[in-house]
């Protein structure tokens, strides 16, 4: 289409990117407005935020700077499953024209809906942040989320076909295949979860293949699990591939909350959609710019499924500094730690993140791990799995023996727990192609 | 000379030693030597065969972390004193010894795969001294029975 022909120069100006440099105080002014069609939606059509409000004595009247969001009552996502299916809808059925469900890992699954115009949003928001990680029309995109229920699949493939990318709908699972489909298609560009596309890059080894040399692919769209700064650097390296973080979740709109531009120091996050605030997780009290805590959502635009002040439950902070990229919507800090992945051992709160970080540290590339917890006569036990590489391998015992003393040091550094580390033989922990599964707590199972 | 030999990460488990030996033999791999070491939670098989890169391809294959590394083969006459003698000869040199296996050769001779801490300076003294050291293709003959 020779309209669109803009979308091939690299670096010049996108008008779907605008939104993300609209002066701040226009932003405000459109988030407040925003703000108060929302809660009214909210209040009128949705009993359980009706109730909770008016326990507190607030109506959507009192709502007159961005402040008062400050005011209005949480939810979260025991709310979703108290009310599955659809009782946090806030339009008649014939209105909603696509549901979405979380796999239900931990629970009941919950439901999301999208009327016509939040499908709109979605795709806009999706393709702001195709372009602010740098993806052109001129790419050929294989899209290896999960295609069904999951948010990530038709939410990708949507912003995609928007920005006129090729794309290829290979969705999840069967890797020999990936690897094949990235080298024949000549793909450029990939999106998926960042521990599936490390399983890709072992099987892409064991099948010789090297990614510089056999395929194209120069970077890479990666979100839906929390991932640290490490394992960034582990893609990179081991792939040569730029790998970008994208920021969502289904409970907000899914993946295109905010995203990462091309300086890849935390996702911006689309504030015209998605009004933004940190909490101290305890008192619940608003917490500054750059100050750490939980992250929270209000959606600005969304009409099936008005959310307001969700607990997101992604550890986080507001980045205080402008980002030199020059969009005025405020960026995060990268996401590696859920408090819902915490786990508590001997009274110390973990994050399988920090036992990553200190994997990391020993061995400089990232060894494939599970934390398992179990119960001996009533104590409390981890330990880390860690599965032995060629790489890692010395014609030593000794060296092995002081691998493994190395490791778990440097788990105490980070912890400060003294935990058991076993070697186990290469591909005995099982892989994940959705998100990847780091903890097996058998504390239930045998007390 | 240098021979290569094969070392593979055995996890502490039920089978994996007779998962490792059936990948061999399903490859028709045959072998002169081998030792098992025990660090208690995880072990570790040493061998020495003729053919060590598909060794490696093949037990590689079968999901198991391989490494390889120089070691020497000494051909030492089998009888008392034998290896005495050598040992005797390099302690001068302040070489290490880090492990050693053996095995007997139907020439009557025994050889003791041996690792050093410094596999040149090993291979130069011993050289120096009039050792004989099995090439690898000396390896080639010494599995099978003579006909």
């Amino acid at each position: 289409m020779i309209s669109r022909l803009w979308n091939d120069l690299e670096g010049t100006f996108f008008p779907e990117s605008a939104l993300d440099f609209m002066p701040v105080e226009r932003l405000r002014e459109v988030q407040l407005q925003r703000l108060k069609t929302v809660v009214s939606l909210a209040y009128e059509r949705v009993a359980l935020f009706r109730e909770r409000m008016d326990a507190r004595g607030i109506k959507p009247a009192g709502i007159r700077s961005l402040d008062d969001v400050h005011r209005l009552p949480f939810s979260m996502k025991s709310d979703l499953r108290d009310t599955y299916p659809y009782g946090l809808f806030a339009v008649p059925m014939a209105e909603v024209v696509r549901l979405h469900a979380s796999s239900g890992t931990t629970g009941k699954p919950i439901v999301v809906g999208y009327t016509a115009q939040d499908m709109e949003v979605w795709k806009q928001v999706i393709v702001r942040s195709l372009l602010s990680a740098g993806y052109t029309r001129s790419d050929i995109v294989q899209n290896m989320y999960g295609y069904g229920l999951f948010t990530g699949g038709l939410g990708l493939h949507a912003g995609l076909e928007a920005l006129e990318a090729t794309v290829v709908p290979a969705s999840g699972g069967n890797s020999e295949r990936q690897i094949m489909l990235m080298k024949d298609f000549g793909v450029t560009a990939i999106c998926g979860t960042p521990s599936y596309f490390v399983h890709l890059i072992e099987v892409a080894h064991d099948l010789g293949i090297d990614f510089r040399r056999d395929l194209k692919v120069k970077r890479g769209l990666f979100g839906a699990e929390p991932w640290s700064d490490g394992m960034r650097k582990y893609i990179e390296d081991a792939s040569g591939i730029k790998a970008y973080d994208i920021y969502g979740l289904s409970e907000i709109v899914g993946p295109g909350v905010g995203c990462e531009c091309e300086c890849r120091n935390g996702p911006h996050i689309f504030e015209d959609h998605f009004l933004v605030e940190i909490i101290d997780p305890e008192t619940l009290e608003p917490l500054p710019d750059g100050q750490e805590g939980e992250l929270v959502f209000t959606t600005l635009s969304k009409q099936a499924m008005p959310a307001i002040r969700y607990r997101t439950r992604d550890i986080t902070a507001i980045e205080p500094r402008p980002c030199p990229c020059g969009r005025t919507i405020r960026r995060i800090r990268r996401i590696c730690r859920r408090s819902d992945d915490m786990f508590i051992i001997h009274g110390v709160n973990v994050f399988p993140s920090q036992i990553e970080s200190a994997l990391l540290r020993t061995e400089a590339s990232l060894p494939h791990y599970l934390i398992v917890l179990t119960r001996r006569s009533g104590l409390d036990q981890m330990e880390v799995r860690v599965e032995i590489t060629g790489e890692m391998l010395r014609d030593r015992v000794g060296a092995m023996e002081q691998l493994q003393k190395r490791f778990a040091r440097s788990i105490e550094q980070v912890t400060g727990l003294h935990i058991a580390v076993t070697l186990v033989q290469p591909g005995s922990i099982a892989r994940s192609e959705g998100k990847a599964r780091r903890v097996l707590d058998q504390r239930d199972t045998n007390p | 000379m240098k021979i290569r030999q094969i070392s593979v990460f055995l996890e502490n488990q039920h089978g994996r030693l007779s998962a490792l030996c059936r990948s061999l033999a399903g490859a028709g791999i045959d072998l002169c030597a081998l030792t098992l070491s025990d660090a208690g939670e995880f072990g570790l098989l040493r061998f020495i065969t003729a053919e060590p890169d598909r060794a490696k391809r093949v037990v590689e294959a079968a999901g198991f972390a391989v490494t390889s590394s120089d070691v020497l083969a000494l051909c030492l006459p089998n009888r008392p004193g034998g290896l005495s003698a050598v040992l005797t000869e390099l302690e001068p040199h302040g070489l290490s010894v880090e492990y050693m296996y053996a095995y007997a050769r139907r020439t009557g001779d025994a050889v003791m795969i041996t690792c050093f801490d410094d596999v040149d300076r090993a291979m130069a003294a011993l050289e120096a001294a009039g050792v004989t050291l099995l090439k690898p293709a000396d390896l080639s003959a010494e599995g099978r029975p003579s006909v």
